[in-house]
């Protein structure tokens, strides 16, 4: 590890103003800590969020939960459970309980790895991010692998996510890493339902469009028959071939759909 | 054989294990304390046409930098056994330098090393090193390395190190018996490479004072003495009486604590030129790149059977990869700890075994937990099973029909070894009535209930532990002995130091050690301590590994306490004005036979230090005795293994359901201590057949190099375990009539578990015939698409 200057401001203000020149901001740490241990970053300064209480908590707004960008892992998988257990369940199986205790939504949501989970509840929920400046439709946030909307110096503060009426994650763990070689959020509105997919593309967290359509008609596993994921622009790698993957998209989403609830 | 020592009792080390008040390597610091960072190649395969450390050596605290060139006057890291190729000529034995020179051969390959103030400064000016490498072709793949011009060592012109053949006379024979045979089975496969991951990565840290020119050496070894001998006598040539070598607490080491490694040598020579203490410690990343790994072999093995299903040979041609550099036993792992069990636990007559060694630009390849005997046992039992489904054949009933008997010990395999004892009928039987065969059926059927397809594996190994004797090694190629000692130390108030050769580093030697002097002896084992790991302490040893420790060292525990207990009756005879011929020992109290005279261990003790009234011309004072115990044979445990799995159709997941251990170690000096050491060998073996995935890129480059990518064994991965070893038929030659069992549940498992996913996948209409290990999900899966 390269030295560093650190600050913990207590506010999203003070947070902002730190985030001037080579300031990299540090949420749980879960992926910068190691980062810098391997000595493959080199920050003159960190800003911590840890210590920004109000981007703490989890609250009700507008008929969906918003939850603030610093809440850490374990504090989603507890005080989501009765509201939005899908989502409660997902953030119970990052990881181990070290890393649920220190990682943060927002953190995950930034870093955007194409193997996260946050990132399929957020799409699939049609959550949106709350940064420093602005609101952002998880739609338009994600951008490709490691790739966000997010600008230099910008925090999220929050993820808004609307409640579905019937929602399940199913994650497929890599068996080294355990974070998702697929994992597949499937979230039953009125207008729709919405299909995210976690792990497999090479361009980060997506919308299956086709499963989408299908389940849109029927919310039924027998709705996807003969409906394949597309293997090409999936990864290919020693844990799985893009064919795995594409064939562990369309068995989890069928998974998602019979264990919604 | 000690009796009513059976009891289970806690282990003594746990209380500074669990507490975090253990003391390893890397907690010790010493007044003014240099560190030192390794530069390591980043390519599998160049020269070295620069290495400029002008810009490093000026950076802060900076003291000393050292490359290749600093070490050409010195010796290299020997192989600690010379094998001979079929021919008669001796193996390739390329010189292992403290640093490369000339060439890097390995991604991770020390070219340098930095001493600085602090280990970040150290970190600081190793990144600052210019070093300049023309790269060429990474020698990856065994096949390729065998047939093509381009060398990992270019002064042998080869990349074969020998090209062995067990037993060569045999091999007519073996190829006639084939020949003619009613039915041959033939399978390739490859034995996995594994990474041994300790959990306390290596550390070494090397003190010098000139007054006396003495070194000290702490460092994380699985045998201190060897470590020195081979400093001493092979690489930096310091005196034995001159270099001290401890080893306190070893956090784990699986094999790859076994060796010599070359930042021992370079710590040693830092602190002698700068006159300071000097200590390295492994990151991870250095773990996986420069560990000993272990397995990796390609093999192709055939079992010639007759029409009734009697095994006539077993014939293998393997392939195995020593990686870079000949670590200190890499060739002895796949050659006599390997080839020699290849009749398995049969009575095959026939037996051939050709084994080649291979150079490759990886890291080094060395005994790993099992060492040779996994290897031959995932072989025949993975062929055996094969030859059963071929034949229609139960797979329990073809091994029994060819188990050696109980009334034909002792047995001369056809792999040229001795079985001393044992009973193969005997476990299948008790692991038929523990894992519930009976069962099976209805448990498979509720598997596919619920869409998931239910395998039943078995398996039946033998391996050889307790290694040594040092005659026979040393009629195998061996350079060193491999003996061991122990020395029982009375102190005059009556308590007892014991200083044994055998290094505890899991094994729970303190525990278990001072039960069999407290038993012998009649005493509270309470009042004994075990001192180990310290060359200075104790009198000699070849260490732990092989599953020595408790057969060779706790036999030489045996010898002393005998010593002991003879010259105590001298005391007591003198004490009690009778003849030590007529004294008795028993419950601690030496007593003149036929009467109530009595003296206790406590006061012989005494008397033995405050010998005001001795009979000095017949009696020394003290009371402290020290043995060397070299055994007459290796220890022979076996076992019968079941496991059943289930696998998911969709997706290719295992799940291993059940697991049955049942193992023969002999005699059982302390259960729960044996029962853990299954545990975590099944946790390894199981972790080599369903996980643990150490993959090289055709350029060299590791690509599993962190726990993102090799997957360890968690506990959610492993079912509960059946572990019984109620079947013991005690060693015949030892005198604690004990095995060793530190092994076994790695070379008993992975054959197991892969029988039962094969046998999963034709349960559920898939008839594949087999898959290499690990059986990922992806490549259960990928089979599945296939067939």
């Amino acid at each position: 590890m390269y030295a560093f200057e650190l600050e913990r401001p207590g506010s999203v203000a003070d947070a902002v103003a730190a985030l001037g020149g080579e300031a990299q901001p540090l949420g749980g740490g879960q992926t910068l800590i190691p980062t810098l241990k391997a000595r493959l970053a080199m920050p003159e300064k960190l800003v911590s969020l840890t210590g920004i209480a109000e981007m703490k908590g989890i609250s009700s707004e507008g008929g969906g939960l918003r939850i603030g960008g610093a809440t850490c892992h374990a504090d989603v998988a507890s005080g989501t459970l009765a509201s939005y257990p899908a989502l409660a369940g997902l953030a119970a199986q990052i990881g181990d309980p070290a890393v649920r205790n220190r990682g943060t939504i927002g953190g995950s949501v930034a870093n955007n790895d194409p193997s996260a989970c946050y990132p399929a509840a957020a799409l699939a929920s049609g959550a949106t991010i709350i940064t420093s400046t602005r609101e952002v439709a998880a739609d338009e946030f994600f951008r490709g692998m490691f790739d966000t909307a997010l600008e230099d110096g910008e925090i999220i503060t929050g993820v808004r996510f609307p409640v579905p009426q019937r929602a399940s994650y199913q994650k497929f763990a890599q068996p080294a890493s355990r974070f998702a070689l697929v994992g597949v959020f499937v979230a039953q509105f009125a207008e729709g339902v919405r299909v995210a997919v976690t792990g497999a593309s090479g361009d980060g967290v997506f919308r299956w469009a086709e499963a989408e359509a299908a389940l849109s008609s029927n919310f039924a596993p027998e709705a996807l028959d003969g409906v394949t994921a597309d293997a090409s622009g999936m990864i290919s790698d020693l844990h799985g071939s893009a064919a795995y993957r594409a064939h562990l998209t369309a068995v989890l989403t069928r998974r998602a759909v019979s264990q919604a609830h | 054989m000690p009796k009513d020592i059976n009891e289970v009792v806690g282990r003594r080390e746990d209380a500074r294990f669990l507490t975090g008040t253990g003391r390893y390597t890397d907690d010790i610091t010493q007044h003014n304390q240099a560190a030192a960072v390794f530069a390591r190649s980043p390519i599998a395969n160049g020269i070295i046409r620069k290495i400029d450390v002008s810009a490093a050596e000026a950076m802060p605290g900076v003291l000393a930098i050292f490359t290749g060139e600093d070490f050409t006057e010195v010796g290299g890291n020997p192989a600690g056994w010379m094998i001979n190729s079929r021919d008669g000529s001796p193996m390739h034995e390329p010189k292992r330098p403290v640093l490369a020179h000339g060439k890097v051969r390995h991604v991770g390959d020390a070219y340098a090393a930095v001493i600085a103030e602090t280990p970040e400064q150290a970190q600081d000016a190793m990144e600052a090193i210019d070093a300049d490498f023309e790269e060429l072709p990474a020698i990856v793949d065994m096949a390729a390395a065998l047939s093509g011009d381009d060398y990992v060592h270019d002064e042998i012109g080869t990349n074969q190190c020998f090209d062995w053949g067990w037993i060569e006379d045999n091999r007519a024979a073996t190829d006639a018996a084939i020949q003619g045979a009613h039915h041959v089975t033939t399978l390739e496969l490859v034995n996995n490479r594994l990474v041994p991951n300790a959990m306390e990565p290596r550390c070494s840290m090397a003190s010098y004072h000139p007054a006396t020119e003495e070194y000290v050496l702490h460092t994380t070894s699985q045998n201190p003495h060897l470590t020195r001998l081979l400093i001493s006598a092979f690489v930096l040539g310091i005196p034995e009486n001159k270099l001290t070598v401890i080893a306190p607490d070893v956090g784990g080491g699986f094999g790859s604590k076994i060796y010599h490694y070359g930042e021992e040598a370079l710590v040693l020579a830092a602190a002698k030129k700068l006159g300071r203490p000097v200590k390295w410690t492994a990151d991870r990343t250095e773990a996986f790149l420069t560990d000993a790994h272990g397995r990796d072999h390609v093999t192709k093995i055939e079992l010639a059977l007759d029409a009734e299903g009697n095994f006539l040979a077993f014939r293998t041609e393997t392939m195995a990869n020593v990686g870079a550099y000949l670590s200190n036993f890499s060739t002895a792992t796949p050659t006599f700890l390997h080839g020699t069990l290849m009749a398995g636990n049969y009575t095959v007559p026939n037996v051939y075994v050709n084994v080649k060694a291979v150079f490759t630009n990886t890291a080094p390849v060395d005994a790993y937990r099992g060492a040779g005997r996994p290897e031959a046992t995932y072989s025949i039992e993975r062929v055996i099973d094969k030859a059963a489904r071929e034949l229609g054949m139960d797979p329990i009933t073809l091994r029994r029909q060819n188990f050696v008997k109980p009334d034909q010990y002792p047995f001369a395999s056809a792999a040229g070894l001795e079985y001393d004892s044992g009973n193969y009928d005997a476990l299948m039987d008790r692991m038929e009535e523990i894992a519930d065969l009976g069962g099976f059926t209805a448990r498979r059927a509720a598997s596919e209930a619920k869409g998931m397809w239910r395998g039943l594996g078995i398996n039946a190994y033998i391996e050889a532990c307790g290694i040594a004797p040092s005659n026979l090694v040393g009629v195998l190629g061996s350079r060193v002995g491999l003996y061991d000692a122990a020395t029982v130390r009375v102190n005059a108030t009556g308590n007892l130091s014991v200083m044994v050769g055998a290094h505890s580093h899991g094994q729970g030697h303190e525990t278990a050690f001072p039960d069999i002097v407290a038993d012998m002896l009649g005493i509270n084992a309470a009042s004994i301590d075990i001192v180990h790991g310290d060359t200075s302490k104790i009198p000699f040893g070849m260490g732990t590994y092989g599953s020595r420790s408790l057969a060779v060292c706790g036999s030489a525990v045996v010898r002393a306490t005998e010593k002991i207990i003879v010259k105590a009756k001298k005391i007591a005879a003198h004490m009690l004005e009778a003849s030590d011929l007529d004294i008795e020992l028993k419950d601690g109290v030496f007593s003149v036979a036929g009467t109530n005279s009595s003296v206790s261990f406590g006061e012989v003790a005494l008397k033995a230090y405050i010998p005001h009234d001795f009979p000095i011309t017949e009696i020394e004072p003290g009371l402290e005795e020290t043995a060397f115990y070299d055994p007459a044979n290796f220890t022979y445990p076996s076992g019968a293994y079941c496991c059943e799995v289930e696998v998911d159709p969709e997706t290719g997941k295992v799940s291993v359901e059940r697991f049955t251990a049942v193992d023969d170690f002999g005699n059982v000096i302390n259960p729960m201590i044996v029962t853990g050491q299954v545990h975590g060998g099944l946790g390894q073996g199981i972790g080599q057949a369903l996980l643990e995935h150490t993959t090289y890129d055709e350029n060299g480059q590791l690509l599993s190099a962190s726990y993102m990518d090799y997957t360890m064994p968690r506990a959610d991965d492993l079912p509960f375990f059946h572990v019984d070893h109620s079947q013991g038929t005690p060693c015949t030659h030892n005198p604690l009539g004990v095995k060793g069992c530190g092994e076994a549940g790695a070379i008993g498992s992975p054959p197991t578990v892969v029988n039962a996913v094969i046998d999963a996948l034709n349960s559920g209409g898939k008839p594949v015939t087999h898959l290499d290990m690990p059986l990922t999900p992806h490549r259960v899966w990928s089979a599945m698409q296939t067939v």
